[in-house]
């Protein structure tokens, strides 16, 4: 375990050198001039040359490339063209709005999606399970942007339930600290606070859970279905146990590993930042980071941005590899 | 293993792609409109008072909603319109521009006095200002600010940490050392007297010391925060510092040794991103925020039904047009290029684009500058003369020209996509076949720059509220590869620009203006299409707010009233 925790561990190194390379290059592709971006259309023709020397955009692509690499391996993830901040130091509370919201959509959508995959299972062809599985599928093809307009219409706007954007109450904001904000005024025992910052969760969960929910249900129903038919399961009710303890104990251990392969991938995806649901809740995540670099050339940002978010991707791989042990002892690495 | 890796590069790949495509339009989202005017004042009240509770009670904190977030905090190294609607209220420039309008007001300056050749300013300053760290405001400060933009060697220039000071290179004619540059010399006279030598006359220069992009930074700060006080502005203003959280909000709070006894009203300001539109105004109709920067013209409607809510606009301090490379073929020839002008329904682009937030334009430049000539004849929308026209040029069978379209929004140009396939369909009408030519934005402004296009769109918005910014910059032919993109020049036309730059009577050099646009009318350079009118919203408790043509505007008296 182990052994092939480390080995897992060392093929990082080739994959994070390839995603260097493929992102510097494609980075390069894409058509146009950093510089005559960051000063729009009133810029001078000097004014856009002093901008690139001062970016060091003048020079070949081969020495960006060992400059970007050798400051890269002193753990500097370079300096932002637009803020001319350190990436490194910048990019943490991006990455920890993106965490936060993450594990609450995740939460949401395996709590409903596997609950709902096991009943649909359980009680195949009921009217439960049609309805489901139709909630599933239009779960899974609804335009994240008009459910989410239509949660803020709804439930900010007209009902007043819960606030349409931001992470907490921007009137009295409070001093980060891990910019985890639920955890952050957990720290300072600010209950209240905690509340506030909780709602204003509620509505972009909601918009970013709905996709994998509907995907895990659909897993779940048929991955269930496929043991409920096993030998093993049938041995277990001729000894007699009652239908939630074959399920819940017996069945679903076996049925959850797919499961756990998709609630993987589609965890990954969303730390991978989901642009959509973060502008529309302007919730300053991951994607709105590497969204707004894109629209600036801010080829660092862009760069160790998806450099983090694949580093990211890769760990959420390895957990779920190593989960499955878990899940099935009889698993050898 | 391996397919899991190869699964990745994929999802890498198609990430890539993805926010490739997007990247273009990003500013053109928010088309969803929100058209259902809503009853809930009360609910929105309650809202206020829950918030108000939590805030011990009195204190007026203001929220701000706007579509993207700051670049920078340092006003001298950004040309960003949403870094300097932040520094305004942080830092003060010598000068400032009256509320409404780019009329020059003391501010750091209580007076100042002009040599008779134009070529010495002096300024009186204030005295016992401090700055927000405490440290005196004074003629030296002055002195350090000017140097430190206009000397790339300066010890607070920060080049190395990839500091351009543009804007000041753009408006004073380049850096120390270059030909252009205007300012020779900085005298300080006593701590509260500073002289500006100049080594030629430049008519607008009180105008360029009253931008936000010229404010006063405090010298101790500059020391201390080094290149980091892109992210610490230390200035004189209403307003100090407190945090920025990157994308999400940046709160401000009052500063109690403002220099005008009695302001600011408010505790605290919090300029918050929403970047959605549709989103920002359901925030504002629920009470979250307070001021909506960037309303779509379609909603206008109903925030102005809705008792609430209150709908402003901002002066008119921009155009959009449809240029012409006068030196492609077919647009050489003056007839077509008239033609074209009459071919376009100036009246109808206005009205269906900008929900009648917008007039038509005849000049490049807004009717509210100095020196814009109201006697100029504008191309009527008249098929009929189009024609004749065209005929004359001998295109009697009609022709094919390519219109380059924007691919982002401006306010001048809120919906680009529209507006070429009306010039598209009008210019139909005359026999004129337009392809329509998309191009992702660096590269359009890149290509249109070197004068790949032959019609193209664009705009220009003002800065410091001189006609030059307009004219010179668009339409002087020492500006082609530059800012001028229709690669016009008229020697006459330059004469006159050049003259009116260097004029201190400001009669005189609205003469000049007059003058040069008759003669860019007569040549039809361009299309004049529009000037618009920005539409944003506040909540009726928001008093006192006045948003300027700059669209940055000071927020000292603003209170919250319930």
């Amino acid at each position: 375990m182990f052994a092939y925790t480390m080995r897992r561990l060392l093929m990082l190194i080739p994959v994070l050198i390839g995603m260097t390379l493929i992102t510097f290059s494609i980075v390069h592709l894409i058509p146009g001039n950093p510089a005559q971006v960051i000063l729009g259309e009133t810029a001078t023709a000097t004014a856009i040359q002093d901008l690139e020397e001062s970016m060091g955009l003048n020079k070949p692509y081969p020495v960006q490339y060992t400059i970007y690499i050798t400051d890269l391996l002193q753990g500097d993830l370079g300096t932002s063209l637009r803020s001319k901040s350190p990436i490194s130091s910048e990019i943490w509370p991006y990455i920890a709005a993106t965490f936060e919201l993450t594990i609450f959509a995740m939460l949401f959508a395996v709590f409903i999606g596997v609950n709902a995959g096991i009943i649909s299972a359980w009680k195949q062809n009921s009217w439960f399970d049609f309805l489901a599985m139709l909630f599933a599928l239009i779960g899974v093809s609804m335009p994240v942007f008009w459910l989410a307009l239509m949660e803020q219409w709804i439930f900010a706007q007209q009902l007043d339930w819960f606030p349409s954007s931001g992470r907490q109450n921007n009137r009295d904001p409070m001093e980060p600290i891990t910019y985890f904000y639920v955890l952050d005024s957990l720290i300072h025992l600010d209950f209240a606070r905690t509340i506030t910052n909780l709602k204003h969760l509620v509505l972009p969960s909601i918009a970013l859970g709905t996709i994998p929910m509907a995907i895990i249900a659909r897993m779940t129903r048929s991955s269930m279905l496929e043991v409920m038919k096993s030998d093993y399961i049938r041995t277990v009710r001729a000894k007699g146990s009652g239908q939630f303890l074959v399920i819940y104990k017996h069945a679903l251990k076996n049925a959850l590993i797919p499961v756990l392969t998709v609630i993987g991938l589609q965890t990954g995806v969303l730390l991978g930042g989901a642009i959509l649901t973060e502008t529309i809740f302007s919730w300053p995540g991951i994607g709105r980071y590497v969204y707004e670099a894109i629209s600036y050339r801010d080829y660092p940002v862009i760069q160790s941005g998806i450099l983090v978010i694949a580093f990211i991707f890769v760990m959420i791989n390895l957990i779920v590899d190593l989960l499955y042990k878990y899940i099935d002892p009889r698993i050898k690495y | 293993m391996k397919l899991k890796f190869s699964f990745l590069i994929t999802l890498l790949l198609a990430l890539i792609l993805v926010l490739g495509a997007c990247s273009g339009d990003g500013s053109a989202t928010g088309g969803e409109t929100d058209d259902e005017p809503t009853e809930n004042g009360s609910e929105t009240e309650d809202i206020d008072e829950s918030d108000a509770t939590e805030d011990d009670g009195e204190e007026q904190v203001l929220i701000f909603a706007r579509g993207g977030d700051s670049e920078s905090l340092d006003p001298g190294s950004t040309t960003d319109g949403e870094s300097s609607r932040v520094t305004r209220q942080v830092l003060e420039s010598l000068l400032e521009f009256d509320k409404e309008s780019f009329e020059v007001k003391p501010a750091l300056a209580h007076d100042w006095d002009v040599s008779e050749d134009g070529l010495t300013y002096t300024f009186y300053l204030e005295e016992g200002v401090t700055f927000h760290d405490g440290t005196d405001f004074n003629a030296e400060a002055v002195k350090v600010n000017f140097e430190r933009w206009s000397d790339p060697e300066h010890e607070y220039a920060f080049t190395d940490d990839g500091y351009v000071y543009s804007m000041y290179g753009t408006m004073f004619g380049g850096f120390k050392g270059d030909e252009g540059h205007v300012i020779q010399e900085i005298n300080v006279v006593s701590d509260h007297e500073i002289e500006f030598v100049l080594s030629r006359p430049l008519g607008f220069f009180l105008q360029n010391m009253a931008m936000t992009y010229f404010a006063i930074t405090s010298p101790a700060a500059l020391e201390e925060y080094g290149a980091a006080i892109n992210e610490n502005p230390v200035g004189t203003g209403p307003f100090k510092f407190v945090n920025w959280s990157k994308d999400d909000s940046l709160t401000l709070e009052k500063f109690e040794d403002y220099r005008v006894e009695g302001l600011p009203k408010l505790d605290r300001v919090v300029f918050e991103v929403i970047p959605d539109n549709a989103a920002r105004l359901i925030s504002l109709r629920s009470g979250e925020i307070d001021i909506m920067d960037g309303l779509n013209p379609d909603d206008a409607v109903g925030v102005e039904s809705d008792d609430s809510l209150v709908l402003h606009t901002r002066a008119e301090n921009n155009f959009g047009y449809v240029g012409f490379n006068v030196q492609k073929e077919p647009l050489d020839q003056l007839e077509v290029r008239q033609a074209i002008n009459h071919a376009i329904d100036r009246e109808a682009i206005a009205e269906a684009l900008y929900a009648g937030y917008a007039n038509p334009a005849k000049n490049p430049l807004p009717p509210s500058y100095m020196g814009y000539n109201d006697e100029v004849v504008e191309y009527e929308y008249d098929l009929d003369r189009a024609k004749e026209l065209l005929a004359e040029a001998g295109y009697e069978d009609g022709l094919e020209i390519e219109l380059w379209t924007m691919p982002v929004a401006r306010p001048y140009m809120p919906d680009p996509e529209t507006v070429a396939e009306i010039v598209q369909s009008n210019l139909a009408d005359i026999g004129i076949e337009v392809k329509i030519v998309r191009e992702e934005w660096a590269p359009y402004l890149e290509k249109t720059l070197q004068g790949e296009q032959q019609m193209f769109m664009l705009g220009w918005s003002g800065t410091n509220g001189d006609p030059d910014y307009f004219l010179s910059s668009l339409l002087h032919g020492s500006n082609v590869g530059s800012s001028n993109r229709t690669f016009y020049e008229n020697d006459e036309v330059d004469e006159l620009l050049d003259q009116a730059k260097v004029a201190i009577d400001q009669d005189e050099r609205a003469e000049f203006y007059k003058q040069a646009q008759e003669l860019i009318a007569e040549d039809s350079p361009m299309v004049t299409l529009v000037h618009s009118t920005p539409v944003l919203a506040t909540t009726s408790s928001v008093v006192n707010y006045v948003p300027h043509p700059s669209t940055s505007e000071s927020l000292a008296e603003v209170e919250l009233q319930n």
